[in-house]
């Protein structure tokens, strides 16, 4: 799990081009929205985009954007449940 | 009522001019997004959303940022203040880095921060997010840099009282071709130079807006 956990972060800092952000800034329990890493609602639809590009994963239901999104843990349980 | 150029920026070619001034110039940057990046960082902007803007925006930011911070718009109300750019490609560039997502079948993942920079106007919502504009504005294309144009538009704005201040110019980037050139446009009565770069008086017309486009 630690080693997805850090993997994702740089994927969401490449992808989300948060350039001054670094894995060790990001606490994989704080939430990504809001506080946290305050990212936005297109940022939201890049993160489905990447879960889907890198994991083969697509979220049928957007309601559950909501909780798998919370955080990068919360990513990483959902990818390593549904990874094909 | 007169209309002057309180503060102008160009950025074109690794080199940054700014009222006439020197800014920035490195010679030895090959790539666009390290150019915009290293002004960004030398000018010590803070705005984290910078780095997410596709490169006209970019461009487009740090002009109007860099006359922003030579003339300051807040005496004005949000819906006092205007802007219109223009350029030749319109988002093409961006166009293209979309197009570069969608044409493989078998690997169709179009980004959605790519896609929400396919207008050329998406420029002008990027500063006035920042500053807080909210009066008119508009995005005109040109073959080429066209002063009579941008003057013609602009002094409409004015005469009929939508503007009191304007930012105005021209934002182009394809490939490697990058210009941009923003400036401020007031009312000769309300507004005064900046003293800080002691940018002499200049007309709002269009001679003097291709004079600033060339010479710098």
């Amino acid at each position: 799990m630690d080693e997805l956990i850090l993997k994702l972060k740089k994927e969401v800092i490449e992808q989300l081009n948060l350039e001054e952000t670094t894995p060790e800034d990001i606490n994989p329990d704080s939430p990504l929205f809001g506080e946290g890493l305050g990212l936005d609602s297109i940022d939201a639809l890049e993160l489905i985009v990447l879960l889907e590009k890198n994991y083969g994963i697509k979220i049928e239901d957007p309601k559950d954007g909501k909780k798998i999104f919370f955080s990068i843990r919360s990513m990483a349980e959902y990818i390593t449940e549904h990874k094909k | 009522m007169n209309r002057i150029i309180t503060a102008y920026s160009v950025l074109h070619d690794n080199k940054v001019i700014v009222n006439g001034r020197l800014l920035f110039y490195q010679e030895n940057i090959t790539k666009f997004a390290d150019f915009v990046k290293a002004v960004f960082k030398q000018e010590q902007f803070s705005y984290p959303k910078f780095y997410k803007m596709d490169s006209i925006s970019k461009l487009g930011f740090l002009a109007a940022e860099l006359v922003l911070k030579e003339k300051t718009i807040a005496g004005y109300s949000p819906l006092e203040v205007g802007m219109v750019m223009s350029n030749s490609s319109s988002s093409l560039d961006t166009d293209i880095t979309h197009n570069e997502t969608i044409n493989n079948r078998s690997a169709f993942f179009p980004s959605p921060s790519v896609f929400v920079y396919t207008l050329p106007n998406i420029i002008i919502g990027e500063v006035c997010i920042r500053h807080r504009i909210k009066g008119e504005n508009a995005f005109l294309i040109s073959e080429t840099f066209d002063g009579n144009l941008l003057c013609d538009y602009v002094d409409e704005l004015f005469n009929n009282e939508r503007v009191a201040a304007c930012l105005c110019g021209w934002v182009e980037v394809l490939g490697d071709r990058n210009t941009a050139m923003v400036v401020l446009v007031e009312n000769s009565e309300q507004s005064q130079v900046s003293e800080r770069s002691g940018l002499k008086p200049m007309l709002f017309n269009a001679e003097n807006l291709n004079f600033i486009m060339k010479r710098n």
